[in-house]
């Protein structure tokens, strides 16, 4: 491709009628672009990058005028939001695109969608927008939809094309994660669905607006769609604000630097960006295969999970099989061959979303780099199977929480690169992986204003940390979709939410045992104060543990509930009695519960996923942020580690000995310290322990196998989990077989199960509908 | 940039100080950094067969220098099995898959549900060293983690040459 010049090529005579810099029609250059990277292997055939190669000190000039703009422009209009979502934790993010929707670069912040809001360009370019409704300079579109790559219906995309003398040259997107989007239930990222139609107010692609103006019908329909109207508005305002500084500053740009020099820079980033993983690959990695999993549960038999269909009321396990082959050429190919079936719950992803935000991750590890564009994706090759979790196969499906697995099957494959990093000796990229990112605080009803409000507490933007391979992870410090992650100061959530703090602590034995531990979560206690016809509910894993330690570590605790209801406070407050403060320190031992009169109702088990629950002014409601994981072996953890861990609350005393072999001695004061011999003989003994009570591996596997064969030792969600992997992982059931040598006929499917397995076999996808064109950028 | 070999030993005694640590998140790798950690490591163990890649804290592959073989070793120098072949089937396991076994490592309410999820623990059968922990559901193939390209890695990547293998 010539980037330099306008030439027109044959391809573009032939289309010479479009809106594209030179001519060409949207579709047109897009499919240029595509081609063209297909046949050479380089991004738009870009075999040299001219402008970067010869003018170096331009092509970096360019750069850091136009990643300062987005990054300027996201730090400004987020002071317009009122969200604290958006304006305290930062759920907003800017990119730019070239005129084919691939991301030039983008700005800090949520940068899953890089791809997310690429996709939603491109499916415009791909589905004649360009026809109709037009694309024109002053054009406004805004899109959440899910099936064109949304993350989940509560991240508004505001898409604003770019043009330079009547010439399209780009587009701007800006996305906020905002509180309410209409569902079933209140809250962003809400449980009580289980289908598309119930997600939340859905927007394709619209055009909302024209002449840099919103349309009024927009407005007033937008606006009653959703609960928090005013916080809707101001998220809006944010993200035109900050498409419209950014487009400016293109402008700018072209002015001083020239449109030749602004539309090389255009593609040759993207080659830049596609190029620098693989040299980031070779310079980090060893080439070979990893492989990994991640599970999430999905409890949803429960009587506290109120969903509309029955079919939908069933326990079941989310599964990410992850094969990771990094070739010699410094290439890389992700597998998630084998992982299990969408579901009727809001847990589902698009495969956008699934390898948009992956670059989340990476740009914490692989790729730390400004440069955050489409190169990446172009670099590497995604194969997600048709109908999985991650790339449903069904218009049906609901994503309104896409994140409770998102964040397990990605983690995993840091734990697979962590390997590398281990191997080579880059200990100080070595991580054993990443909190679950929850529990959410959600809910709504009538606030402290008296009006109709909703709330997603994004108190889980500070989760535990995985441990290092040198040092313990950070307590209560980020979260994996937001590497700028904060808690939020109590002050500002007691502002956003009519639930005031009785609490907010380290969660203690949260992080994952190891020689460098996993770092702990928090936890808050909140008591509801002077809201009207309020609910509330879960949202978090609970029977499983989501992330494994590393190389001996161990995984973090996994997740519960406590509510409270009927508490009678109002009257305790008053005598001056002793209240339920600080945290829920030993969940065994429920302190709180023992403060609470004895006609309270106390929730208090493993269900971690809730519908809406009423709640009440006094009643109380526990938020745990989960811990990250351990790596390596706990014994080897240097015992005044241990101590400090209990002496500072990040551990219960008692399990000093059984996880980490360390005796303490405790003085009047409640101070521990250890004791050095009786360390070393108790450490000794643990591992003449270890000794006595475990088996050689193919031992275990034969009684395995038998229990297999037999189809026992396994509860139906795990045999269903497994089901729905073999019948879309054909390799998976192939690999399952061998492994545990299994005759040839042997079969498990969803129908010898006693529960229903609607959507199973039975599905329809976006691309049946009458003149739809999905993007597909990923091997099905 | 390159780094001492005293801050590449305090990096793997994890003493390594906090300008250091940034240095080396925040520049681009050092190229020397391998054959220095792997020799930094090489002189810490009991044995003299040469480490060929650092698979955990106490598990290498290891050139067993009678043979050439490559061989998976622990610190203590049992060998597990060959390079090819997956060492949690040569180890020993402990598989809790209860709640009193998961209760020994975890308040209650906070332990995984073992009808959900059990937690594997592979041992050196010759020193007990805890060497990997897997959280999978029951059935669940043991994991073949890590199976390096270890020729392409020294030859092609670091440009060094391939030790001997029987």
């Amino acid at each position: 491709m010539t980037t330099q010049t306008k030439k027109v090529t044959p391809m573009q005579e032939d289309t010479a009628a479009g809106i594209v810099r030179g001519g060409e029609t949207l579709k047109a250059h897009r499919d240029r672009i595509l081609k063209a990277t297909r046949d050479s292997g380089h991004y738009a055939g870009l075999t040299h990058c001219e402008l970067r190669e010869t003018q170096p000190i331009h092509y970096n000039k360019l750069f850091s005028r136009l990643r300062a703009g987005v990054v300027d422009a996201r730090e400004t209009a987020k002071k317009i939001a009122a969200s604290p979502i958006v304006e305290q934790e930062g759920e907003l993010c800017f990119s730019l695109y070239n005129a084919a929707g691939d991301c030039i670069l983008t700005s800090t912040g949520i940068i899953i969608h890089v791809g997310t809001m690429g996709a939603a360009i491109k499916y415009m370019i791909e589905n004649g927008w360009e026809e109709d409704p037009g694309v024109a300079a002053g054009d406004v579109f805004c899109n959440n939809d899910c099936l064109t790559g949304n993350v989940h219906p509560c991240d508004i995309h505001t898409i604003v094309p770019i043009f330079w003398e009547g010439e399209l040259i780009g587009w701007v997107g800006g996305v906020t994660h905002v509180i309410d989007t209409g569902a079933v239930g209140p809250g962003s990222m809400t449980t009580g669905q289980v289908q598309r139609f119930g997600d939340g107010y859905q927007i394709t692609c619209r055009k909302i607006g024209t002449n840099d103006k919103l349309h009024r019908d927009w407005l007033h329909e937008s606006q009653r769609m959703v609960r928090t109207t005013r916080y809707w508005m101001l998220d809006e305002r944010t993200r035109l604000a900050g498409c419209h500084m950014i487009r400016k500053q293109v402008e700018e740009i072209i002015a001083d630097e020239g449109i030749d020099a602004y539309w090389a820079f255009a593609y040759e980033a993207i080659e830049h960006g596609r190029t620098g993983l693989q040299n980031r690959l070779r310079a980090m990695t060893i080439p070979g295969r990893y492989r990994q999993v991640g599970f999430v549960d999905v409890p949803y038999s429960h009587e506290d999970v109120r969903v509309p269909s029955d079919f939908a009321k069933v326990d079941s396990i989310m599964h990410t099989p992850s094969e990771i082959e990094i070739r010699r050429d410094g290439s890389w190919r992700l597998d998630f061959e084998g992982s299990s079936r969408w579901g009727w719950h809001t847990y589902n992803a698009h495969q956008v979303t699934f390898t948009s935000g992956i670059w989340v991750m990476m740009t914490q590890t692989l790729i730390p780099t400004e440069l955050i564009n489409d190169g990446a994706a172009y670099g590497t090759e995604f194969r997600l199977p048709k109908g999985t979790w991650m790339n449903p196969d069904d218009r049906r499906v609901a994503f309104a929480y896409a994140w409770h697995f998102l964040v397990s099957s990605w983690t995993s494959l840091w734990r697979g690169l962590s390997r590398a990093y281990f191997g080579r000796g880059f200990l100080e990229e070595v991580n054993a992986g990443n909190a679950n990112t929850s529990n959410w605080l959600q809910g709504g009803g009538f606030n402290q204003y008296d009006e109709i409000h909703a709330v997603n507490s994004f108190e889980s933007a500070a989760e535990g940390v995985g441990a290092m391979a040198l040092r313990d992870g950070l307590n209560h410090a980020a979260a994996i979709w937001n590497p700028e992650g904060d808690m939020g100061d109590m002050e500002i959530w007691e502002l956003a939410e009519p639930l005031i703090y009785l609490g907010r602590k380290v969660k203690t034995n949260s992080g994952g045992y190891g020689k460098y531990r996993g770092g702990c979560g928090y936890e808050t206690l909140r008591m509801v104060w002077n809201a009207k016809d309020w609910t509330m509910f879960f949202m978090g894993n609970g029977h499983m543990v989501s992330d494994w330690g590393l190389m001996g570590g161990y995984p973090s605790a996994a997740g519960y509930r406590f509510a409270a209801h009927d508490t009678q406070l109002k009257q305790a407050i008053a005598d001056g009695a002793e209240l339920p403060l600080g945290g829920d320190r030993d969940p065994d031992q429920t302190a709180w519960d023992a403060l609470l009169p004895d006609s309270a109702r106390i929730k208090r088990d493993k269900q971690a996923i809730t519908t809406e629950e009423m709640f009440s002014d006094y009643d109380l409601y526990l938020n745990y942020l989960r811990g990250g994981p351990g790596f390596g072996d706990p014994l080897e953890r240097a015992p005044q580690a241990v101590a400090d861990d209990v002496n500072g609350d990040y551990l219960l005393a008692r399990f000093a000995d059984s996880a980490y072999g360390v005796v303490l001695a405790c003085d009047n004061d409640g101070h521990y310290t250890v004791n050095t011999a009786a360390t070393e003989r108790r450490r000794e003994q643990i591992r003449q322990e270890r000794l006595d009570r475990a088996q050689p591996t193919r031992d275990w596997m034969a009684g395995e196998r038998d229990k297999i064969l037999a189809k026992q030792g396994a509860e139906d969600h795990v045999k269903q989990m497994f089901a729905s992997s073999f019948r879309l992982g054909p390799r998976f059931y192939e690999q399952f077989k061998t492994f545990w040598s299994l005759p040839e006929d042997w079969t498990l499917t969803e129908e010898e199960l006693d529960r229903p397995s609607y959507g199973a076999h039975y599905a329809m996808d976006i691309s049946e509908l009458p003149d739809v064109h999905p993007v597909i950028l990923v091997e099905e | 940039m390159a780094y001492t070999r005293q801050k590449i030993s305090e990096l793997v005694d994890g003493t390594i100080d906090d300008e250091t640590l940034h240095t080396m998140l925040s520049s681009p790798k050092d190229t020397e950094r391998f054959e220095l950690y792997i020799d930094v490591l090489q002189e810490r163990m009991p044995w003299d067969d040469r480490i060929i890649l650092p698979y955990g804290p106490s598990l290498f592959c290891v050139q067993k220098s009678d043979t050439r073989q490559w061989v998976i070793r622990c610190r203590c120098g049992h060998d597990f099995c060959d390079q090819s072949d997956n060492w949690k089937l040569h180890a020993l396991i402990h598989v809790r898959d209860t709640p009193e076994l998961m209760e020994e490592l975890y308040p209650g309410l906070m332990a995984p549900s073992s009808n959900w999820q059990v937690l594997r623990e592979y041992f050196c059968p010759q020193c007990a060293t805890l060497h990997d922990v897997e959280a999978p559901t029951p059935w669940y193939p043991v994991i073949h983690d890590f199976e390096p390209d270890i020729e392409a890695f020294y030859r092609d990547w670091l440009g060094l040459e391939v030790p001997e293998r029987a």
